[in-house]
């Protein structure tokens, strides 16, 4: 078996035994990026040396390499959230999840690449051209988070830090065919995530297995004095609890997720990871999850309404790019915004002026936080009788590159089974269920109650004790694949 | 619902974009679709349903007082497009 066919936790496990050495987990993850890279453009960045985890401590992933999505602020290497106006920014500080994976071993390999400030779910609104899915370079890997599922996917690296307003990184991880989630809003720090909704924003994990992704989460969540919307958790806990034990858990699968534009293939791949949880001894049927139409309008009326306030700092002033020539102050915003920003950005900071504008304030934006009250009741109604919930992720397999972009409403719609999630505060896990007939990854996702994190990761890792689709590997470097993944 | 071009003119100068003619009538039919799908939510009834614009009840969340370094002078300015050392630099803007 190949380093990179490795999960994130096997190879620590290798480092700690000395079977393999930091230096040549660096080389293979090098070797990779150097060989995927030119077809997959995974990373915007790519680091020159790797520092090495100076000591192999008892951190369960010291040593691993990993790398981060680029809207994260990494100190002295260039954080450009895919998009001109930022430039060459180089920040004077970590984030916070960035802090705390350094001081456990991390090593970074440079950053991911990405839809403009996270906004798109094809990842080609990305000023650096399109990350491609390793499955099949014609098709996106999905996005925002679209350059670490590929580079995860592809073994480019053990594990990625990705953000997630509204499905980010679990539709990625689905069309990429690796595990990843959204905690509990309020679970990580989002000192230094460069903002783009604040109320819905969180980061999380994208790996291959859902032990990598609980073992990682343990390592970046917690109270931080510098996000006041951060939550007092304990440190650890969650790797260590992992049973793959669901006997008796009462897991719902919503109708209404199941309906609509949902390809067969994908609702027949759901049902069957219900099957595989039921055969676990956990309890499965059908519910209800009423509201499910209003979430895509309310998250859309929400994300812009607080982008277009978030966005209003890049004005070339403190950082990032700047308009040359300009005569006045009045002139060096507009010039600098107009050229620094991309199309799809400015869509959504235009709408998000507009529904925050004094006339449309009441019927959109106020009526988009009562449809979020609704829609958060709704769930507490639902996990009053069910521990988890099984949904797909997205209602196809990956897009070909061009498809999404020419129908901006239809590319909104595909986000709803991703956005409920965030307008509730609620853990999601997006994990590799099996895939369609021409060889693209297909994906689940577990929802669970406000700090049902745990539950949410340990279903999924009793899912992956009986499935391997988390193992599967696009063959060849980046190759493209045809129909003969199944 | 009818995005006119005053409508974009306006939005585009409180977010301080500039749109070129073409641009400005694209964008508002854009806006117009995917403003008349948000109708949807008039179907919902919200009578009663207290806005929620954060999903825990999170309130004067207060830090001690005590003084602590922020990022120094040199290095926040190392990452302005101008600056001479002391100062971000902007063209003149009072007369």
């Amino acid at each position: 078996m190949e380093l990179y066919e490795l999960t994130a936790l096997e190879l620590a496990g290798q480092l700690r035994a000395g079977a393999v050495t930091q230096a040549e987990a660096i080389a293979a993850a090098a070797g990779r990026i150097a060989a995927c890279q030119p077809g997959n453009n995974a990373f915007i960045t790519v680091a020159d040396s790797p520092a090495p985890a100076p000591a192999l401590s008892a951190s369960p992933l010291a040593g691993v390499p990993m790398a981060y999505k680029d809207n994260l602020c990494t100190r002295g290497m260039r954080t450009t959230c895919a998009s001109k106006i930022l430039g060459d920014f180089t920040p004077c500080y970590d984030a916070t999840a960035v802090e705390r994976l350094t001081a456990a071993g991390a090593v970074s390999m440079g950053k991911l690449n990405l839809d403009e400030f996270a906004m798109g779910s094809t990842c080609e609104t990305s000023c650096y051209g399109p990350a491609k899915n390793p499955w099949d370079l014609t098709r996106s890997p999905g996005g925002s988070s679209g350059g670490a599922a590929a580079a995860v996917a592809a073994g480019e690296v053990w594990y990625a830090i990705g953000s997630d307003t509204g499905g980010s990184i679990r539709q990625p991880a689905a069309h990429c065919g690796v595990t990843g989630m959204k905690p509990t809003y309020g679970s990580v720090s989002r000192y230094g995530l460069v903002a783009y909704a604040s109320s819905l924003d969180q980061l999380g994990p994208i790996a291959r297995s859902a032990a990598d992704c609980a073992a990682v989460l343990e390592l970046i969540r917690g109270r931080d004095p510098r996000d006041a919307t951060s939550l007092d958790l304990p440190a650890g806990g969650l790797l260590c609890a992992l049973t793959g034990d669901v006997r008796g858990r009462r897991i719902g699968l919503p109708a209404e997720c199941f309906g609509g534009a949902l390809e067969p293939e994908v609702a027949a791949a759901v049902r069957a990871a219900a099957g595989v949880l039921r055969a676990r001894g956990a309890v499965v049927e059908e519910c209800s999850l009423p509201l499910l139409d209003y979430a895509v309008p309310a998250y859309y009326i929400l994300a812009c309404a607080e982008a277009s306030s978030n966005l209003a700092r890049f004005d070339g002033v403190k950082y990032g790019w700047r308009a040359e020539g300009c005569g006045s102050l009045e002139e060096l915003y507009r010039r600098t915004r107009t050229e620094g920003f991309g199309p799809e950005v400015k869509k959504r900071i235009l709408l998000g002026t507009f529904v925050l504008s004094a006339d449309c304030y009441d019927s959109y934006y106020k009526k988009a936080l009562q449809a979020r009250a609704r829609l958060k009741a709704a769930f507490d109604a639902v996990f009053q009788r069910y521990d988890l919930l099984l949904t797909p992720v997205a209602p196809t397999t990956a897009p070909r590159l061009g498809e999404g972009l020419a129908d901006p409403l239809s590319l909104y719609l595909s986000d709803i089974y991703t956005v409920p999630a965030n307008l509730a505060g609620l853990p999601a896990l997006s994990m590799p269920c099996g895939f369609d007939r021409s060889g693209l990854p297909i994906g689940a996702q577990l929802i669970g109650p406000a700090l049902g994190d745990l539950a949410v990761l340990d279903a999924a890792h009793a899912y992956q004790q009986e499935t391997d689709w988390h193992r599967r590997h696009p063959d060849t470097p980046a190759a493209a694949k045809g129909g003969d993944a199944l | 619902m009818n995005i006119t071009e005053a409508r974009i003119d306006h939005l585009s100068d409180l977010a301080r974009l500039s749109l070129p003619g073409g641009e400005k009538e694209e964008i508002a039919r854009e806006l117009e679709r995917i403003l008349d799908y948000m109708a949807v939510l008039d179907g919902l009834d919200t009578a009663g349903a207290e806005p929620l614009s954060h999903v825990f009840p999170l309130k004067n969340v207060l830090r001690p007082d005590e003084t602590a370094p922020s990022a120094d002078r040199a290095s926040l300015l190392a990452g302005a497009p101008a600056a001479d050392g002391e100062s971000f630099l902007v063209p003149k803007a009072v007369e």
